[in-house]
């Protein structure tokens, strides 16, 4: 086996509707996540560390922040003379409407980067499922099952999304049936991670196939209509793996990493997450500062109350302020004796001394980029 | 031959730096650990490239494997450059014999083709083993203005310091006058930095002379410095009020960590203009439990805290397991405290195990002749047993076992 005999593709924008204001000024793989890291450095990490060295990001809008995050691919040691990350974004307006039909759309922008690319397989991502997943195992298990498709699945609840795909019945990890889950479907199932792995030449074939026939979805014209002609194997990923489909997805699946058991499967020793490195000094605990079961990111100085939070870097706790159960992006500042519960601050957001905000366990406030309370 | 420079900078970082004891057993004193996230290179290296010299040459000589590693090809400095950069500079063999670095001049001296393949007006000679933040380019500024030889950075260190200090005697036009190397009755407080200028084809001559000269310990402070003193070069105190320390010694360098959380200290590491960079490795936010009480401290990535620190800094990857308490101390990379121990006045260097009951250090208070106190060091990837004591001022190198009496 060959690592770097496989192409990544990460689809940066997918789902971004979901997250409402949060997505607003941002693609969905560039949403801070769990303190440190956006969402792209999770599955990104995951490529690299599986000896990928080629990755295409591909883009339809919003990508400034993204562009910024990733750079020239050096935190992910993707600035290579030869390979190493590329940068897909829209190439013209049509294009950018095929874009918003969908994954479908988003890859027939792309088969001219597919065609340049002399890597034998694909495996495809999009951003919003946080896990640190051993890809070259996936990879390995791909092969093994002599499988035409392998997609990586998790067993839970059926997340909110458009065209989510469901295995209904899987024999030796065979899929054997799948469905679109609909908006209503309740409980817990065997539900797509959407990281598919194929050959290169089987998604580009299934592409003109699509192509002629004017599908519209990745999901349901090519994976969900060829269940029975093509040997698709599913790959069941056992370990911390929350997808964000909303706003509350995106909070619970934040504090999930205050358990210490959720932090040991997603930092992998050996396994690392790379993240665009910042040159902040460590966090610096005043005197009388009080903080418990959070995890703080460097950079910050916190001299208040924090309990139950995650707090990016660079943020400031002011004396007397009390944050509990929050997530606070990069930058943020909480001046003394302000009191805060249940929030979401986007980055760069200050709340001026004094004042409280609330929300529920279940609906927390949401405070958009730059915001002044 | 690339593009030529208008300065460089030389950064000697070849000591052995013997006064810090076990902590330099296997690295040399500019890798030692600084500061939560930090070594203390990553001070002149980022002075440098935030001063705009990108080209410093990195004389090292004793353990040079960690450092070399840590520099690497300079990129977390912006200092892996098309032309220039940061190099590595250990003695080599050439034509005439191969021979160590006898001194910090020879050290510049033997590197004299380095240096001219830049073709440099001015080079900078700076010292690996300070914790500061200076603008070389303000001190380049001052030279040029002066049209001096030689530039000395000065700071006024309290009077009775002052003798620990090489000192210099400056007129008010900012000329030194005189020199005195530790002396026991100071007649000046301006000491001088290890921090130097030099108009390169000035310093290149008195190199070549040095080193022709007989019984030379081909030393700047001792050799190089006062022959151009006595030869009427034109030489300059530069003066600097900012925060400096020389971290020589443990207590020194047990003091600049602690210097971090003491406001008066005049040390700011978050100024976004003139930041310290180092190199980082992908690491998690730190996970402080319900359990822990953190006070007046700094912890970086990767820690994992569930018991109680008090004024001390957390390197990265630190484990403080519940109910140890962690006070007035400087734990690095790696280490981990475990349940109910107790770690007071103390380093804990790189991947050190204090098992649970141990205690080690001891608070001056508690202590009835302040001359048997000191900073206790305990010895990288060394395991210190259930229940040991390790008392003030001790160095230890090897895995005590629980229940040894220290």
């Amino acid at each position: 086996m060959r690592a770097n005999n496989i192409l990544g593709i990460i689809f940066a924008n997918a789902y971004d509707n979901v997250l409402g204001g949060m997505t607003a000024p941002r693609a969905m793989g560039s949403v801070p996540f769990g303190g440190s890291y956006r969402l792209i450095d999770f599955t990104l990490s995951n490529m690299v560390n599986a000896g990928i060295d080629k990755v295409g990001v591909i883009t339809s809008n919003n990508y400034q922040s993204l562009m910024d995050h990733l750079g020239n691919g050096k935190p992910w040691d993707l600035a290579r003379k030869h390979d190493g990350l590329f940068f897909l974004p829209p190439f013209s307006a049509q294009e950018l409407e095929r874009y918003n039909s969908g994954r479908l759309g988003a890859l027939q922008n792309n088969t001219q980067f597919l065609e340049m690319s002399n890597e034998e397989y694909v495996v495809m991502s999009d951003c919003n499922a946080v896990m640190n997943i051993d890809l070259r195992e996936v990879f390995r298990y791909h092969l093994e099952k002599n499988a035409d498709i392998t997609m990586v699945y998790r067993y839970g609840s059926v997340p909110k999304l458009n065209n989510r795909l469901v295995i209904d019945k899987i024999t030796d990890g065979r899929v054997c049936a799948m469905s679109i889950a609909t908006a209503d479907r309740e409980g817990d199932a065997n539900c797509a991670a959407n990281i598919t792995i194929m050959r290169k030449a089987l998604l580009e074939s299934l592409l003109r196939e699509a192509n002629a026939s004017n599908a519209a979805s990745f999901e349901r014209d090519v994976l969900l209509k060829n269940v029975t002609n093509l040997r698709i194997f599913g790959y069941e990923f056992k370990e911390f793996c929350p997808i964000i489909d909303s706003i509350q997805t995106y909070f619970d699946a934040n504090f999930a990493l205050l358990d210490e058991k959720n932090q040991k499967q997603l930092f992998v020793r050996g396994r690392p997450i790379y993240t665009k490195v910042y040159d902040d000094m460590p966090v610096v605990y005043g005197l009388g500062s009080e903080v418990k079961n959070s995890l703080v990111a460097d950079g910050c100085v916190i001299d208040g109350i924090v309990e139950n939070s995650i707090v990016f870097r660079n943020c400031r706790i002011a004396k007397g302020a009390v944050v509990r159960n929050c997530v606070i992006m990069p930058s943020g500042f909480v001046a003394d004796d302000a009191t805060l519960a249940n929030c979401i601050l986007d980055k760069d957001v200050t709340v001026r001394s004094g004042r409280t905000l609330s929300g529920a366990e279940t609906y927390p406030v949401y405070l958009a980029k730059g915001i002044r309370v | 031959m690339g593009a030529k420079k208008e300065c460089i900078a030389m950064l000697l970082a070849g000591g052995q730096g013997s006064r810090l004891g076990i902590l330099t057993h296997a690295i040399a004193k500019p890798a030692v650990p600084y500061g939560g996230k930090y070594r203390i290179i990553d001070f002149p290296l980022s002075n440098c490239t935030n001063s705009g010299i990108d080209t410093v040459g990195v004389l090292t000589q004793y353990q040079p494997l960690a450092l070399n590693e840590y520099i690497g090809s300079g990129q977390p400095w912006d200092l892996d450059r098309m032309d220039g950069g940061v190099h590595i500079l250990s003695p080599y063999q050439q034509i005439k014999g191969s021979e160590w670095y006898k001194g910090t001049a020879n050290a510049i001296y033997q590197n004299i083709n380095f240096i001219d393949r830049y073709d440099p007006e001015y080079v900078a000679v700076l010292s690996g083993d300070h914790i500061y933040k200076m603008d070389y380019s303000e001190m380049l500024a001052f030279h040029k203005e002066h049209d001096a030889a030689c530039t000395i950075a000065m700071m006024e260190v309290p009077w009775e310091e002052a003798s620990r200090f090489g000192l210099m005697l400056v007129d008010d036009t900012g000329v030194i006058t005189e020199f005195e190397e530790k002396p026991k009755n100071p007649r000046s407080n301006k000491a001088s930095m290890g921090v130097y200028m030099f108009t390169w084809k000035k310093l290149r001559a008195y190199l070549i002379a040095d080193e022709a000269k007989e019984g030379s310990s081909n030393d700047f402070g001792k050799d190089v410095i006062p022959a151009m003193h006595n030869a009427g070069e034109r030489m300059f105190a530069y003066r600097f009020d900012g925060y400096w320390k020389d971290v020589g010694t443990i207590d020194s360098l047990w003091e600049a960590n602690l210097d971090l959380l003491n406001p008066k200290a005049n040390i700011d590491l978050t100024d976004p203009d003139w930041r310290i960079y180092a190199k980082n490795s992908a690491l998690p936010p730190h996970f402080v439990s319900k359990d822990a009480c953190v006070q007046n401290s700094l912890v970086s990535g990767g820690c994992c805290i569930e018991g109680n620190i008090d004024y001390s800094v957390m390197f990265a990857n630190v484990t403080v397991e519940e109910g140890a308490n962690v006070r007035y101390s400087i734990v690095m990379p790696g280490a981990t405290v475990k349940k109910g121990a107790t770690v007071q006045y103390a380093m804990i260097a790189e991947g050190a195990v204090i098992e649970s009951g141990a205690v080690v250090g001891e608070d001056p208070e508690q202590i009835e002749d302040l001359a048997n106190w000191g900073v206790t060091v305990i010895g990288s990837n060394v395991n210190i047993g259930e229940n040991v004591k390790i008392p003030a001022k001790a160095m230890i190198a090897e895995d005590v076992k629980g229940g040894d009496a220290q």
